[in-house]
């Protein structure tokens, strides 16, 4: 008796957490479609209206391609230094392994308002302006780890023997990346870039620092608008940028389920 | 593992030059502005003082800051572990088929936009919020409550943004455990509750110390969810730093303020890692 009630009371628990995790999230949805002027309740119908407003925001479509470009590039670079470096840590031993692979991952644990500062400050010595370069390698850095953990966690699961076997038969060591680690590896890429996209495009708190009103990505344009209050407009927003951001796991989810049929020897 | 002696070093190059450079070196610089004096003109001068870090401890105001961020962030990491466990827990004996849906559910937050979700709060806690709405619909009050702009609203805006870490972290210890040794306990004549309390309990700690270093650390960091859902009184380091430096360009106080929250959590990470070791940590954000 006690085991039942106990089991169905951590259960209520669980539902209660769901319910304090999701209802914020839901009520912006909701309010998107109020067409009053203040976003908030009662909802007094049900309109497209600031859907609209906000396709006719010059600023914010052009927040909108900023943010597209800088996370699409972030992605592609961070990848591209992120794969030979899971390479190093889970094909090789070498002195400092430990203490490299740790290093790499510590932007994880730096608050972004430090490296903000850090990288701002930096680029201010070196007597550069801030441009969209700087946003870029910013962005780099804060994905980084992300992408090292998603790749080195793939590559470990990856056996050796596949390789061992096309270097026996002659292949040099780029062959051998090129024709059976880099196919295998081909979804936790995909997962790599899409998670480090997904950052890329969130990032306030360090973005604040780095942007200027030129390249203002959407979520640093998001905290302009709400110096005023929080419009019907920024529901909206946030409601797309909802949409835009849960469907790219799932696209990526159900891409890597794909792949990982296609390229089926492990 | 091949062992070969420039190999490893060319395939990490790149990755240690990027955060050699746009990390060590720009926290190096950090430190080294730390002691740099502002002239009035606003201009930095290079020195070594200890002016800023002085006029940082001489008010009460700074370190009562430093204080609050402490404060804020323990409450964060309680009030996560609280509300964390227990889903975790449910998780990991539930035998429903929903299991691996319910899972990724938990981690939808993560991919939804941080500054959405924190000032998604707005709609729920403030004066014409649901909360509210809901209350004087239902005449328990005529007044709406003021819910916002406290530290009430900054510790939901920080729990709705950490629990997920705390949930996976507490997840992955408690699916670590060898059920065999709960089974084992049960047939020595345990109850479920003895059971849990003398071996799920104590076998999911390192998970649980994992969550709470790692939500301690994200929360003394924050910027968004006291700028957005706090008050002036609510302030936190970050929003100072941000404020010294954006504000009114002080780089050598800002600098020295995030020496000072910099080397809070290095004190907490190095004592972590000293007693019970960093590497769990990253083994949930796999």
């Amino acid at each position: 008796m006690f085991k039942i009630s106990g089991w169905s009371l951590i259960r209520l628990y669980t539902i209660l957490v769901y319910i304090f995790m999701f209802a914020p999230i839901v009520a912006v949805v909701i309010l998107s479609f109020n067409p009053q002027q203040f976003g908030s309740f009662p909802m007094e119908g049900f309109s497209f209206k600031w859907y609209v407003k906000l396709a006719q925001n010059e600023s914010i479509l052009s927040a909108f391609k900023n943010s597209l470009i800088l996370g699409s590039l972030t992605s592609i670079v961070v990848t591209a230094v992120a794969i030979p470096a899971a390479m190093a840590f889970v094909r090789y031993d070498f002195p400092g392994k430990n203490s490299l692979n740790t290093l790499l991952l510590t932007p994880i644990m730096i608050p972004e308002v430090v490296l903000g500062v850090a990288l701002l400050l930096f680029i201010r010595w070196l007597q550069q302006p801030k441009n969209f370069f700087l946003l870029l390698i910013g962005h780099v850095v804060i994905t980084l780890p992300y992408v090292l953990l998603v790749v080195q966690a793939r590559l470990v699961g990856i056996k050796r023997v596949y390789e061992e076997a096309a270097m026996s038969l002659g292949a040099n060591p780029l062959q051998t990346f090129k024709e059976i680690t880099l196919p295998l590896l081909a979804p936790a890429i995909l997962a790599g870039m899409l998670f480090s996209f997904t950052i890329s495009f969130d990032d306030v708190t360090a973005t604040l620092f780095w942007a200027t009103a030129q390249n203002q990505t959407v979520p640093v344009k998001i905290f302009g608008m709400l110096r005023n209050s929080i419009s019907p407009e920024i529901n909206a927003l946030g409601t797309v940028m909802i949409v835009l951001t849960i469907s790219t796991p799932l696209v990526a989810g159900y891409l890597i389920r794909r792949f990982a049929r296609g390229g089926s020897f492990n | 593992m091949q062992k070969s002696s420039w190999r490893p070093w060319a395939l990490l190059s790149p990755s240690l030059t990027a955060v050699f450079l746009l990390l060590v070196v720009p926290v190096c610089f950090i430190v080294v502005y730390s002691f740099w004096l502002r002239a009035p003109s606003g201009a930095d001068i290079p020195a070594f003082q200890f002016g800023n870090y002085k006029k940082f401890a001489a008010d009460f105001f700074y370190p009562s800051i430093l204080l609050r961020t402490i404060r804020v962030s323990l409450e964060t990491v309680i009030l996560c572990l609280v509300m964390g466990y227990i889903p975790a827990y449910f998780f990991y004996r539930s035998k429903t088929r929903y299991k691996s849906v319910l899972l990724l559910l938990i981690m939808i937050p993560f991919w939804i936009s941080f500054i959405i979700r924190t000032l998604s709060w707005i709609n729920i806690l403030g004066d014409t919020g649901l909360i509210n709405h809901v209350l004087i619909k239902l005449d328990i009050i005529s007044e709406p409550l003021n819910m916002l702009y406290n530290e009430g609203a900054v510790l939901m805006g920080l729990i709705q943004y950490l629990l997920p870490f705390m949930i996976l972290n507490v997840y992955v210890s408690l699916e670590g455990i060898d059920k065999s040794l709960l089974e084992a306990a049960r047939s020595l004549g345990c109850t479920e509750w003895q059971a849990f309390k003398e071996v799920t309990l104590p076998l999911s700690l390192p998970g649980v110390s994992a969550g709470c270093l790692l939500v301690f650390v994200l929360t003394s960091g924050t910027y968004l969810p006291p700028m957005i859902l706090g008050g002036p009184r609510n302030e936190m380091i970050a929003n100072l730093i941000f404020k010294r430096v954006i504000g009114t360009l002080d780089w050598p106080f800002g600098s020295a303020i995030s020496v000072v929250l910099l080397t809070l959590l290095v004190i907490i990470i190095y004592t972590y890692n000293r007693y019970l070791g960093i590497n769990q940590i990253f083994k949930s954000l796999q």
